[in-house]
C-alpha cells in the first residue's frame, strides 16, 4: 500500500527536464559564486565568517539531496517522497542559506558602484513588497495551498515544466519567507518584532492546517495512506524548522531589546 | 515561601509594565507547556488523541492550527521574556508562576470544552466511556486556575508589602 506508485511508471518518461545534472547545475553555480565571493571579499574586508560558508555548503548539499536520484525518484513514485523533497527544498535548504547571508556577501564582493546599484535595487518598492513578512508568507504558504488543494499537483506530476516551475517556486518562496523573518541580509528587518511575530504565527498556523487538510483530503491521485503519512511529515517536520525560525526571531528581539543603562535605567532610578 | 534578600530590593525598582510582563510571560509559557504536555503525553506516548478526527469541524481545524503555532511561539518567546526580565532584575518568580498556572489552566479548559466538545477536534480517548475522562480533564483545568488565582493574589500581597507599586499589586 505504502509503495503503491502514485503515477504509473510509463508516465515518468514525460519528464524531459528531469535531468539530474541539469537540475543540480543552478545550485552548484550558486555555491561557486558564493565561494568566489568569499575569496574576493576576504581581500578587502574582514574575513568572512567560516560558519556562514559552512551553512551555504550545507544548504547546497540539502538541495542536491532533494533532487538526487534516490529522493527525487521516490518523489515521483509516492507522496511521502514528494513531501521529503518539499521539506528539504522549501524549508531546510532556505533556512541554512539564510544563515549564510549570501546577499551581504555578494554586495561586499562586487565592485563598489555595482554594489551600490545592487543595494538600490534591493531597496526598491518591489523588493520591499516581496520581502514583507505578509507577502512572503502568502507567496510561500499560499502557494502550497494552491498546489495541494487544486489540480496543480496532478498537473505537476504529468508535466515536466510545471514540475520544474513548482519546485523553483517552493525553493525561492521558502528563501524569501525565511529571510523576511530572520535574515541578516539587506533589505529585510524593516518590520517590527511584534508584526513579524503575529504574521509568523498565522503563517505557521496555515501550514499546520494545510498538513491536516492533506491528511483528510488527499490531492488528486494520492492514495489515502500516503496522504496521511505525508501530511504528518509536513506537520511535524515543519514544526522542527519553524522552531528554529521562532528561536532566531526571539533571540534577535532579545539582543535588540537589551537595556541601555544610560537611557531607560536612569529614568527608572529617578522614579 | 522563599523570599531571598534581593527580592524586596528588586521589587522596589520594578515599573508597572514589567510587573504585568511577568504575568503575560508566565501565561504564554503555561499555554506552551500544556500544549507540549498534550502533544507528548496524549498524542505520542498514550496514543489516546488522534492526529485527525473525521468529526472535526472547519473551525476546529483552524483553531487547532492556530493554537499549535501559537504554543511553539509562546514557549520560546516567553522564555526569552524571562531572560529579559532577569537581566533587568525585574523577574518576579511567584507572579510568573501564577501566570503559568493560569495560562495552562485556561487553555486546558478551552481545549477540553470548546476544542474537544464543540469543535469535535478529537476526544480524550476512544472506545471508552468518555465522561470520567472529560471530568478529570475539566477538574485538572479548574485546579490549575484556582491555584493560579491564589498565587496571583499572594504575589500581589508580597509586591504590596515590599512597598512598591501598591496600585498594581
Amino acid at each position: 500500500m505504502l509503495n503503491q506508485p502514485m503515477v504509473h511508471e510509463s508516465q515518468l518518461h514525460v519528464h524531459p527536464v528531469y535531468n539530474h545534472f541539469l537540475l543540480g547545475f543552478p545550485f552548484l553555480l550558486m555555491l561557486a559564486i558564493y565561494l568566489l565571493g568569499v575569496v574576493i571579499s576576504n581581500r578587502s574586508y574582514k574575513k568572512w565568517p567560516l560558519y556562514r560558508t559552512v551553512f551555504m555548503i550545507a544548504g547546497v548539499i540539502c538541495c542536491l539531496t532533494a533532487i538526487s536520484r534516490p529522493v527525487a525518484g521516490r518523489s515521483h513514485a509516492d507522496f511521502i517522497g514528494h513531501m521529503m523533497v518539499h521539506l528539504l527544498l522549501g524549508m531546510l535548504a532556505p533556512l541554512l542559506m539564510v544563515f549564510a547571508a549570501p546577499i551581504t556577501l555578494v554586495l561586499r564582493a562586487l565592485p563598489i558602484n555595482y554594489a551600490r546599484k545592487g543595494s538600490k535595487v534591493l531597496k526598491s518598492k518591489f523588493f520591499r513588497f516581496i520581502g514583507d513578512p505578509l507577502t512572503a508568507s502568502v507567496l510561500n504558504i499560499g502557494g502550497l495551498w494552491l498546489l495541494y488543494t487544486t489540480d496543480l499537483f496532478a498537473k505537476m506530476q504529468q508535466n515536466g515544466m510545471v514540475h520544474l516551475f513548482v519546485h523553483s517556486h517552493v525553493f525561492l518562496a521558502g528563501f524569501v519567507f525565511t529571510a523576511a523573518y530572520i535574515s541578516d541580509d539587506p533589505p529585510s528587518h524593516r518590520t517590527s518584532f511584534v508584526y513579524r511575530g503575529i504574521v509568523l504565527v498565522i503563517a505557521l498556523a496555515s501550514h499546520s492546517i494545510l498538513s491536516k487538510y492533506i491528511y483528510a483530503h488527499p490531492p488528486d491521485g494520492v492514495p489515502d495512506r500516503q496522504a496521511q503519512i505525508g501530511g504528518m511529515l509536513m506537520y511535524y517536520g515543519g514544526d522542527l524548522i519553524d522552531l528554529v525560525i521562532i528561536f532566531v526571531l526571539c533571540y534577535k528581539w532579545y539582543k535588540a531589546y537589551r537595556p541601555r543603562p544610560n537611557m531607560q535605567q536612569r529614568v527608572y532610578d529617578i522614579k | 515561601m522563599i523570599r531571598d534578600k534581593n527580592y524586596i530590593h528588586k521589587t522596589s525598582a520594578i515599573p508597572n509594565s514589567f510587573i504585568h510582563r511577568n504575568l503575560w510571560s508566565g501565561m504564554l509559557f503555561g499555554l506552551g507547556l500544556i500544549a507540549f504536555v498534550d502533544e507528548v503525553v496524549f498524542h505520542q506516548l498514550l496514543h489516546w488523541h488522534h492526529f485527525y478526527d473525521k468529526a472535526t469541524t472547519v473551525i476546529g481545524l483552524i483553531s487547532d492550527g492556530f493554537f499549535h503555532a501559537l504554543s511553539w511561539f509562546a514557549t520560546v518567546g516567553s522564555l526569552f521574556m524571562v531572560a529579559d526580565l532577569r537581566r533587568r532584575k525585574h523577574w518576579l518568580p511567584l507572579r510568573w508562576t501564577s501566570g503559568v498556572l493560569l495560562g495552562a489552566g485556561i487553555f486546558n479548559l478551552y481545549d477540553g470544552t470548546i476544542q474537544h466538545k464543540v469543535m469535535q477536534l478529537h476526544q480524550i480517548r476512544y472506545n471508552v466511556d468518555i465522561l470520567p475522562y472529560d471530568m478529570a480533564w475539566h477538574i485538572t483545568s479548574g485546579i490549575m486556575i484556582i491555584i493560579g488565582i491564589t498565587l496571583y493574589i499572594h504575589s500581589g500581597r508580597i509586591i504590596k508589602s515590599t512597598g512598591a507599586n501598591p496600585e498594581n499589586a
